[in-house]
């Protein structure tokens, strides 16, 4: 039942991913957001949902991922260096080769979701040491020290911000490449989680999330467990950080530390979707982006209201998300039922007869 | 012939002004089980609490299997294979038993299951027949927290015993749990000391139970040691009567 279920669902968005762009050419960047949130959601739900770490810092490392890509991708190929391109405040437009190009890019997107890797560790040497809305509120303290010293810092251009190297290649041939960049990373963000919630991996953090002093007391090593769910989530969005910021073309603050949309509507998406599940977040994510991107073109001035009703419904009536109102609905479609068989070897024989 | 596995010396606990434990020193010997019983409020649960590493201790110290563990904390504790349950017992309540059971395995460095490692074949199969041990097989798919408060005492059991410990403190593992089923618990907790060789120490109000299975008993009353011995000793000790049994 659930593996024809998954073949059905993996089939329906292999299919969106591959031919959404083709058929619908005007909207490949608006799919590729959609996939970026499919990521972000699905990245957020190994803490917030999986182990009941709220954290509203995640976005941190997409602006840290975002500003690590484009000091890489200058860099190296500038012989003026950093600090000179963005003193010239985007008057520098320095002609990369397409080799020079797409290597610093690719460089820059692994540097970004290491760099981001390694500083979720540093960070939760110590945010490790809050619980609930403590460790909520200290996180996103985190994201918002993290833009405000962005804009200190004259070598990644302060608050004017850094215009990224130009892509070399039409218009369109850029859409798609991006969009297949979005599309390959929430892919592999997606197989990577569904193969660790497979594991030991994924019991021991959600028994952190039910009782972390009985998970303490049984012996798991819970701060190896956070340590590895954060820096996954860490790693991905920095590197989704490096995409977006060469999708946008140019970045400052505000595109690299979304902190009151991106950061909050990857809560929002996976509390719609489910949280704890594996496809509550991606449900969540293209429910809410439909819904997010057809308010923005036919009820402009209401999208944010909108959103909030969704919201409230969501909050107020399904706080469970669709997939936990499922589960509590149809438990023996997720194989919540009593076993007639009272003992391993009757069920054993049973299935034998079978 | 004496190997103590778990030997409290002089320990001493208060919360602030409220003296809980007073200098108390008992042990536990490899392989037996032990029994506390007193009166409530007398300082059996937070006695286990200090085991276990739950709180710093006053002054005293607390060996487990030849190690000082007074001054190491609870995962530590747990991880040299001393494990307890709770009174107010404690399971993962969104998880299924199964994966309540198969993450309830040993984390000890010499544990064979790492952090990555499948839920199928031989951890999944110790995890169904240790349900099956303690009577929960058919209720295996079912969320943890759904089941009555009995069933969840004896699944955190069979979570106990799937860790493989060398010892195990139960805080009143028998409360709230009807007599035939007691009678089933008795029968279990003396084969997962004899088959398993898991030493028991045991917090116990149910007379019957902890006179039946335990073959030495310490009395504590008001933070003190108030009586040891056999059973049957403590049965007959004036001191124990008054403070805790009762006359007849």
């Amino acid at each position: 039942m659930i593996k024809s279920n998954n073949l059905i669902t993996y089939g329906a968005l292999g299919v969106l991913g591959i031919f959404g762009p083709i058929l619908f050419p005007d909207y490949t960047l608006s799919i590729a957001y959609l996939w970026m949130m499919v990521l972000m959601a699905s990245t957020w739900d190994t803490l917030g949902g999986q182990m009941g770490y709220n954290s509203l810092g995640n976005i941190t490392f997409f602006g840290v991922g975002m500003y690590v890509s484009a000091i890489v991708q200058i860099s190296i190929f500038y012989e003026g260096g950093m600090g000179e391109y963005t003193s010239a405040m985007g008057s520098i437009k320095p002609e990369f080769t397409d080799n020079e190009y797409f290597l610093g890019l690719y460089l820059g997107i692994i540097c970004a979701g290491l760099v981001a890797l390694i500083l979720s560790i540093i960070f939760s040497s110590f945010m490790f040491g809050l619980r609930g809305p403590y460790f909520a509120i200290g996180s996103l303290g985190l994201a918002i020290a993290a833009a405000e010293i962005t804009i200190t810092v004259d070598y990644v251009g302060g608050a004017s911000g850094i215009s990224m190297p130009l892509f070399p290649g039409d218009i369109e041939f850029r859409s798609t490449f991006f969009y297949i960049l979005c599309f390959l990373f929430a892919v592999a963000a997606h197989f990577l989680l569904r193969w660790l919630y497979s594991t030991q991996f994924g019991l021991a953090i959600n028994a952190i999330r039910d009782d972390e002093d009985k998970a303490e007391a049984m012996g798991i090593p819970t701060l190896i467990y956070k340590r590895i769910g954060w820096g996954i989530a860490a790693f991905f969005m920095g590197c989704i950080g490096a995409v977006a910021g060469n999708m946008a073309g140019f970045i400052d603050k505000e595109v690299a530390y979304p902190i009151p949309t991106f950061g909050i509507f990857m809560v929002a998406m996976v509390l719609l979707g489910g949280k704890g599940t594996l496809w509550g977040p991606v449900l969540g994510a293209i429910l809410f982006h439909v819904v997010k991107e057809t308010t923005w073109t036919y009820l402009l001035n209401l999208q944010w209201i909108a959103l909030g009703l969704i919201l409230i419904i969501n909050i107020v009536y399904f706080q469970q998300g669709i997939m936990g109102w499922l589960q509590d609905k149809f438990p023996e479609r997720f194989g919540i039922v009593v076993d007639p068989s009272g003992t391993q070897a009757d069920a054993k024989s049973e299935g034998d007869a079978k | 012939m004496s190997d103590p596995i778990i030997e409290v010396k002089n320990v001493s606990k208060s919360y602030g002004g409220v003296k809980a434990n007073v200098d108390i020193t008992m042990k536990v010997e490899r392989g037996s089980i032990t029994g506390i019983i007193g009166p409530n409020g007398c300082g059996k649960t937070t006695l286990f609490n200090s085991i276990v590493g739950y709180h710093p201790i006053d002054t005293g110290s607390i060996s487990f299997d030849g190690d000082e563990i007074s001054k190491l904390r609870v995962g530590d504790i747990a991880r040299l294979g001393m494990l307890r349950t709770f009174q107010q017992t404690r399971i993962y309540n969104k998880m299924d038993c199964v994966d309540n059971m198969q993450i309830s395995v040993s984390h000890r460095p010499d544990s064979k299951v790492s952090v990555f490692a499948s839920r199928k074949g031989e951890i999944r199969e110790r995890a169904e027949h240790l349900l099956e041990f303690v009577g929960l097989y058919s209720k295996r798919n079912l969320i943890s927290g759904d089941l009555s408060f009995g069933q969840q005492k004896l699944l955190e059991l069979a979570m106990a015993l799937m860790n493989e410990p060398k010892a195990l403190l139960l805080d009143e593992p028998t409360a709230g749990i009807n007599p035939t089923l007691i009678n089933g618990l008795i029968d279990r907790l003396r084969r997962a000391n004899e088959e398993l060789g898991i030493t028991l120490c045991v917090i116990e109000h149910n007379m019957r139970v902890i006179m039946n299975l335990a073959s030495h008993i310490y009395c504590l009353s008001n933070g003190q040691m108030l009586a040891e011995g056999k059973p049957s000793e403590l049965q007959n000790d004036q001191r124990v009567i008054d403070a805790y049994l009762g006359g007849h």
